[in-house]
């Protein structure tokens, strides 16, 4: 890539950095809040696009491991453990659940994974809501702690804002990291063309299992965050709902792009705040744009804006010499 | 002279029909082994029970005289054997770059060496030979799916060859290329099998090309070996002609 556009990468990085860093200042707690859940979604979002976007697994079970990590969370943080136990409980059992649940995507592919997946999202639902003796069932989990921070107790709203956004900041660092590593090759190699990954070495049963077992691990660590934010939990927010939503996030901003599942959270859970005067026709706008977009641009905002520079670039560019071979049909 | 690869009595049967029945062969070090055959003789399928993609349902395949009947492909392609498939197969959102070193990287180190380890898994330097030597440097860091057809065929070759293998089986490497773009595909092919030593089995409908590459070829009709022998006896053999014309 150029050096300008890396520059300008940069800039760009570093003043949405900043907004978000001055953002409580300006903003009242429930604003404060919708920024918050906006951190935590995005994690999970981020999940759904290294299985999704990167290795091409469709995943309808998002939601169900953000209720698995939330509901770690409540049960362990009211029962007096810090939510670093939390953390280590979601995590390591999403990624254990997500890596059996990965099991069918070895035998089948496309939508009905996403039927498999489906099911098991309904049965984790069930599970919330019906073994009341863990869960307390409809009546939900409630008073859950804010955590600790080195016995610093980040019980206002901007404290667990920056709490939650730090741990974003984590998450992102890791995904850019693991994208960008071989690992990252082998997972868009798997979603390209699984064959022929296979035929070249990529152990592409290792990978897919992998690839749902670490998207599952990051659904469980929103969920994490989740419980301690709204203090409150019941079945309501994980149903099926969560995991189409959270698909939509993925697919909207941009799936197997980076920066697609942040665009994507911003769009299902700060537009609707921003559009409180249209409150009524809310879901009716989304839904336009988002029929819309799919047809303008399957590949989502980011890919839409990538396509655009491409071309812009090409326009600008001299024309290239035209190789020594020529076009054949095939 | 050693055996690289020795197929024994391999068939393959879809319901009644036997795609491939009780095929024998041996491939011998460095050898380019042509494997021609009309269009529905069991050629691909013949390449896909070897390479593990489907389960033969009898017979054996021995990699120098290790059985590896039905092991999973990136198994056996770890363990040197390599192939091409008959309609082209690159990672068209990857570089040219990235796709070759995607081809190699699982050939060394571990899961966790690749996660935490060089972006690279230290293939650019091999990555870039293989670009000089397919003559792709032009368009090393263009997606796949950007390249002319013809330059997705050299990167759909090179990238079989980018782990080093002992053994490689081009599924018609020629098809749908144009002429100066085969001459340099079997001029890059026979410098490999010269300085590489590597062993080629080549399935090929273009006759002037695997007449002119291999020097061996094994012709296959209906499933079975009907002729077996150097270009010019093979071309002459009458079953040969029936199987091409018809009875």
């Amino acid at each position: 890539m150029s050096r300008s556009r890396l520059l300008f990468g940069t800039l760009a990085g570093l003043i949405i950095v900043a907004g978000l860093i001055a953002a409580p200042f300006g903003l009242k707690p429930y604003g404060i809040y919708i920024l918050t859940l906006w951190a935590v979604t995005t994690i999970a979002a981020i999940g759904l696009n290294l299985t999704l976007g990167y290795a091409g697994q469709v995943s309808l079970a998002q939601g169900a491991f953000v209720g698995i990590g939330a509901y770690a969370a409540a049960l362990l943080t009211t029962k007096g453990w810090p939510l670093g136990a939390a953390y280590l409980v979601a995590g390591v059992s999403c990624f254990g659940i997500g890596w059996l649940l990965g099991y069918p995507a070895l035998r089948v592919q496309h939508h009905y994974l996403a039927f498999v997946t489906l099911a098991f999202a309904t049965l984790a639902y069930l599970v919330f809501r019906n073994e009341e003796w863990i869960t307390g069932g409809i009546y939900g989990l409630s008073n859950i702690p804010r955590p600790n921070l080195f016995g610093y107790l980040l019980r206002t709203p901007r404290d667990f804002y920056y709490f939650c956004l730090a741990n974003l900041a984590l998450v992102s660092l890791a995904a850019w990291w693991l994208i960008r590593s071989p690992w990252g090759r082998a997972f868009v190699a798997l979603r390209e063309n699984p064959v022929r990954a296979l035929s070249l070495g990529v152990d592409t049963r290792r990978y897919t299992l992998m690839a749902f077992a670490l998207g599952a691990g990051l659904g469980g660590i929103s969920g994490v965050l989740y419980a301690p934010l709204v203090q409150y939990i019941d079945p309501t927010p994980f149903s099926l709902l969560l995991s189409l939503n959270l698909l939509l996030m993925v697919i909207v901003g941009g799936s197997g792009y980076f920066f697609g599942p942040f665009l994507g959270a911003m769009i299902a859970v700060l537009l609707p705040e921003w559009l409180q005067a249209a409150s009524k026709y809310y879901l009716f706008y989304y839904a336009a744009f988002v029929m819309v977009l799919l047809i303008v641009s399957p590949s989502g905002i980011i890919g839409f804006f990538e396509r655009r520079l491409a071309a812009a670039r090409k326009a600008a560019a001299p024309p290239v010499p035209p190789m020594a071979e020529a076009k054949v049909a095939p | 002279m050693t055996t690289v690869l020795e197929v024994r009595d391999l068939s393959k049967h879809f319901g009644g029909i036997h795609a491939v029945n009780s095929v024998s062969f041996d491939v011998n070090e460095g050898e380019i082994l042509g494997i021609i055959g009309p269009n529905g003789s069991g050629k691909s399928t013949l390449f896909n029970c070897i390479l593990g993609q489907l389960h033969p349902s009898s017979g054996e395949v021995r990699l120098d005289g290790r059985a590896v009947t039905g092991m999973r492909p990136c198994d056996l392609n770890r363990l040197g054997v390599s192939r091409t498939f008959q309609l082209l197969q690159v990672f068209p959102e990857l570089t040219v770059r990235e796709n070759l070193i995607l081809a190699a990287q699982e050939h060394r180190g571990s899961m966790v060496s690749r996660l935490f380890g060089a972006r690279d898994a230290g293939l650019s330097g091999d990555a870039d030979r293989m670009i000089e030597f397919f003559r792709l440097a032009h368009v090393a860091d263009e997606k796949a799916g950007a390249l002319s057809y013809g330059q997705q065929k050299l990167l759909d070759a090179a990238m079989a060859f980018m782990a080093g293998p002992r053994l490689v089986l081009l599924d018609e490497p020629a098809g749908g290329v144009n002429l100066t773009m085969l001459a340099n595909l079997r001029d890059r092919l026979e410098a490999i099998n010269r300085e590489e030593g590597a062993t080629f089995v080549v399935i090929e409908h273009n006759m002037e090309f695997v007449m002119a590459l291999c020097s061996r070829i094994v012709v296959l009709a209906e499933g079975r070996i009907i002729a077996e022998g150097n270009p010019a006896d093979v071309r002459r053999d009458p079953k040969v002609m029936e199987a091409y014309l018809g009875h």
